[in-house]
C-alpha cells in the first residue's frame, strides 16, 4: 500500500521556483488500479516520480507497504524501484543500442534472475504485448506503438506489486489504447496495484478510482462531472 | 554480471568508434613510450644470474696508487680488476668452493676449405666459469681442472660460432683452427644471452658473451694478448705481454662462489692476509680494501642503469600521464552523452556501484585494447632504437614478462583515466534525464 500525506516538491532553477507539488496527500490501496488525471504541468509526472522513488519529496511522509521511504538512501531506493516497482514512463526510454529482448532484459539483470528465469519472463511479456515476432528488433526498427509496448512488456516482466504507468497509450491508436488498458486490467486482476497518468477520460473511467490533479494538489472535484459534460463528448 | 557489461561495454564502444578509437589510440601511445623505455630499463638492469646471486661474488683488491683512488668519485672502491699475478695467486690458493679467474682476448679463425677467415672474441678462463655462471651446453661440457693445469689445446663455441663454423651441428671432437693452431671443441654452448653480462661488466656490458672460451692457462703460453681493457697506474717499462704479466696494470676478473657465510668470511680473511703480505713486499701501498660483490652489487656498483635512461622512464612515465589526461576529457563527455541509458537502467533499479562497474568494464576494455596497442608501438619504438645503436641489440626484444606488464599497465592506465568519468555517471539522477516525449 502507499500512502502519501502532505507532499511537497519544489524544483529550483536560476531563475524560478515551481511547486510541483504542495500538500499532496494520496492513498492507494493493495490491488487497486487508481487513474490520475489533471491538466498539462499539473504535476503528474512529479506524483509518480516521488511515487516510484525517482525523485525525493522536499517535504510530507510517504510510506510504501509501511515504511518510511522518503529518507531512504540512494541504493535502498534503487532496490526498491528494481524490486517492486514496474514503470512505463511518458517517453518510451527504451535503450536505442539494445534490441527488444535485451531492453526487456534491463530491470532483471540487476534483479539477479538466472538466465532461464530472466528468458522466461522476457518471452513471456513479450507474448503478452504482442511482440514476441519481434525480439531482435532495435526500438529505431518499431513504430511508436511498437515501442510502447516493449516499454509495458519491460515493466511487467519482473511482476512488480506496483505498477506506475504515465499516459501509456499516448502514442497509440484508440484501438490499440483500449488493448493496452485490457491488458493492464488483466495484470490489475492479477493482483499488480496500477497507478495510470492519463488524459483520455474514457480509459480513467476504467479503473476503481480516479484522482484529479490540479497545481499540484488532489482536488475533490470531478472536472468532467461537473461541467457536466459526458467524457465521451470531451473525447470527441 | 562481467559478461553482460563486457557486452554492454563492447556495444557501446561501437556506437562512437571514431571516439573509442581516439582513446586507445592516446592510452596506446603513452603505453608505446613507456613499454619501449621500460624495456631497455627493464633489461639493462635485471641481474641476469639472480638464482645465484647470493653465492656469486666478484672480488676486488686495492692495488692502486697511493696518490689517487682508483675512482675518484668513489674512493671507496677498490679497482674493478685484478692484476695477473694476484688474480692468479688468489685463483691458486684462497679457500673458496669455485673459483673463476679469466681475461678476453681475440683470435683469427680459419675455417678452412676456402672459406675466409674471421676475427673470434675469446674469453680465457678457468674451467669453474661454466658451471658457476649456469651456462648452458647444446653438445658436449666444459673442461676440467686438469686442463687448466695442463693448458689443453680445447675449445668451447658459442652457438653462434659453432654456426658459423660448423652449421650448427655437434661438432664436439672436431678440430677448430685460431691462429694457425688447432684446437678440439669439447662444448658448444645452447643459446646463452646474460643481460648485462654480469661477469665482466667492464668490457662492454651489453655485448654478447664471447664466441669462443678457452683454458686460462693457454693465456700465458702462447702469449696470447689482452683484448678488453688495461688499466695502469704505475710507471712501469711495458715492452711486451711478459711485462705486462708482471706489471701492476689490471686486465683480469675473478669471481668466488662462497656457499655460506662462514665460507665468505674465510675467503675475505684469506684475500686481505694476502694483501698484507704483499705489503711487506712494498705493494698495495693503500690501506687494504679488498671487496666482495653479489652479483646485485656488482651491478648497482657499476651503475649499469644508466641516469639517461632513468630520466626517459621518468618522461615516457609523464607523457603517459599527459594520454590518461586526454582520456579523461574523452571519457567524460562519452559517459555524459549516453547519459540517457544510464538513467533508464538508474531508474529501473541498477544502483550507483552496478553503473560504476558496468563503466569500469568499459575502460577496463579500452585499456586492454590500448594495451594491445601500445605493444605493437613499442615494438615500432624498440625497432627504431635497433637501428639508432646498433649495440643496443639484445636491450630491445621484449620479452613475455614486459608484454604482460604493458597489457597490465594499460588497463591501469584505462581504469585510471575512466575513475572520474565512471564516479560521475554513476551519480546521475534519473529523473532529471528521462525523457517525457
Ligand atoms: N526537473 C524539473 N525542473 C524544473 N521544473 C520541473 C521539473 N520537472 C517538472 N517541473 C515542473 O513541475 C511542474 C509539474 O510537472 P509535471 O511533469 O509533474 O507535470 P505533468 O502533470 O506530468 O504534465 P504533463 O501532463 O504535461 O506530463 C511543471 O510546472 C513543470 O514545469
Ligand atoms: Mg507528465
Amino acid at each position: 500500500m502507499l500512502d502519501m500525506q502532505h507532499i511537497i516538491k519544489v524544483y529550483r532553477t536560476d531563475l524560478v521556483e515551481t511547486h510541483a507539488l504542495r500538500d499532496f496527500s494520496v492513498t492507494v490501496a493493495e490491488g487497486e488500479f487508481v487513474a490520475v488525471t489533471g491538466p498539462s504541468g499539473s504535476g503528474k509526472t512529479t506524483f509518480l516520480n516521488i511515487a516510484g522513488l525517482l525523485e525525493t519529496p522536499d517535504g510530507g511522509r510517504y510510506q510504501l507497504d509501511g515504511d518510511d521511504v522518503g529518507t531512504l538512501g540512494d541504493d535502498a531506493r534503487a532496490g526498491i524501484r528494481n524490486q517492486r516497482i514496474g514503470f512505463i514512463f511518458q517517453g518510451f526510454n527504451l535503450i536505442p543500442d539494445l534490441d527488444v529482448f535485451d531492453n526487456v532484459d534491463v530491470p532483471l539483470r540487476y534483479r539477479g534472475f538466472v538466465t532461464r528465469d530472466r528468458r522466461a519472463r522476457i518471452e513471456r511479456s513479450l507474448e503478452l504485448v504482442g511482440l514476441a515476432a519481434r525480439m531482435r528488433h532495435l526500438p529505431s526498427q518499431l513504430s511508436g506503438g511498437q515501442q510502447q509496448r516493449v516499454a509495458i512488456a519491460r515493466a511487467i516482466a519482473g511482476d512488480p506489486r506496483f505498477l506506475l504507468a504515465d499516459e501509456p497509450t499516448g502514442n497509440l491508436d484508440s484501438l490499440m489504447a483500449r488493448q493496452i488498458m485490457d491488458l493492464l486490467a488483466e495484470i490489475n486482476r492479477q493482483g499488480t496495484t496500477i497507478v495510470l497518468v492519463t488524459h483520455d477520460p474514457e480509459l480513467a473511467r476504467r479503473a476503481h478510482r480516479n484522482i484529479h490533479v490540479m497545481d499540484g494538489q488532489v482536488t475533490d472535484l470531478k472536472p468532467y462531472a461537473a461541467r457536466g459534460a459526458a467524457p465521451d463528448a470531451a473525447v470527441a | 554480471m562481467l559478461g553482460y557489461y563486457l557486452r554492454l561495454a563492447w556495444l557501446s564502444l561501437k556506437r562512437t568508434p571514431a571516439i573509442t578509437l581516439l582513446m586507445i589510440g592516446a592510452i596506446a601511445l603513452g603505453i608505446g613510450a613507456t613499454t619501449t623505455t621500460l624495456t631497455v630499463y627493464h633489461r639493462m638492469s635485471t641481474n641476469p644470474i639472480a638464482q645465484r646471486n647470493d653465492v656469486l661474488r666478484a672480488v676486488t683488491l686495492d692495488n692502486w696508487s697511493a696518490d689517487r683512488p682508483w675512482d675518484t668519485d668513489h674512493p671507496d672502491n677498490a679497482p674493478a680488476e685484478l692484476t695477473y699475478r694476484d688474480a692468479l695467486a688468489i685463483a691458486q690458493g684462497a679457500p673458496a668452493s669455485r673459483l673463476v679467474v679469466m681475461r678476453k682476448t681475440s683470435l683469427t679463425a680459419e675455417p678452412g676449405a676456402g672459406r675466409p677467415p674471421f676475427l673470434v672474441v675469446v674469453r680465457l678462463a678457468t674451467h669453474d666459469f661454466f658451471p658457476m655462471f649456469d651456462v648452458p651446453f647444446a653438445y658436449g661440457a666444459g673442461w676440467d681442472g686438469k686442463a687448466d693445469r695442463d693448458g689443453e689445446p680445447v675449445a668451447v663455441l658459442s652457438k653462434e660460432t659453432n654456426g658459423k663454423l660448423f652449421g650448427g651441428e655437434n661438432s664436439v671432437g672436431k678440430i677448430v683452427r685460431l691462429d694457425g693452431r688447432e684446437y678440439r671443441v669439447i662444448g658448444v654452448l645452447a643459446d646463452w644471452q646474460p643481460t648485462p653480462k654480469f661477469y665482466d661488466l667492464n668490457n662492454g656490458e651489453y655485448d654478447t658473451p664471447e664466441d669462443l672460451f678457452l683454458p686460462f692457462a693457454l693465456g700465458a703460453t702462447l702469449e696470447l694478448q689482452p683484448a678488453g681493457n688495461v688499466n695502469c697506474w704505475k710507471p712501469e717499462t711495458l715492452a711486451g705481454l711478459r711485462d705486462l704479466f708482471g706489471s701492476e696494470c689490471i686486465w683480469h676478473q675473478l669471481w668466488a662462489e662462497l656457499r655460506t657465510p662462514a665460507e665468505v668470511e674465510r675467503f675475505q680473511s684469506y684475500i686481505d692476509g694476502y694483501v698484507a703480505e704483499q705489503k711487506k713486499l712494498g705493494r698495495f701501498p693503500r690501506r687494504i680494501n679488498n671487496r666482495l660483490y653479489t652479483v646485485d652489487e656488482w651491478l648497482a656498483r657499476h651503475e649499469v642503469v644508466g641516469r639517461d635512461s632513468r630520466v626517459l622512464l621518468v618522461v615516457s612515465f609523464a607523457f603517459l600521464a599527459v594520454c590518461v589526461l586526454n582520456v579523461v576529457g574523452l571519457l567524460l563527455s562519452r559517459f555524459l552523452g549516453a547519459a540517457g541509458a544510464t538513467a533508464i537502467r538508474r531508474a529501473l533499479g541498477a544502483s550507483r556501484g552496478e553503473i560504476f562497474r558496468q563503466h569500469l568494464v568499459e575502460v577496463g576494455l579500452v585499456g586492454a585494447l590500448a594495451g594491445i596497442g601500445g605493444l605493437a608501438l613499442g615494438a615500432v619504438g624498440l625497432t627504431a632504437l635497433q637501428q639508432l645503436y646498433s649495440s643496443y641489440d639484445r636491450l630491445t626484444q621484449l620479452d613475455l614478462s614486459m608484454t604482460l606488464a604493458a597489457i597490465a599497465l594499460a588497463v591501469l592506465a584505462g581504469l585510471l583515466a575512466g575513475l572520474y568519468p565512471a564516479w560521475r555517471i554513476c551519480r546521475v539522477q534519473p529523473a532529471g534525464y528521462l525523457k517525457t516525449q
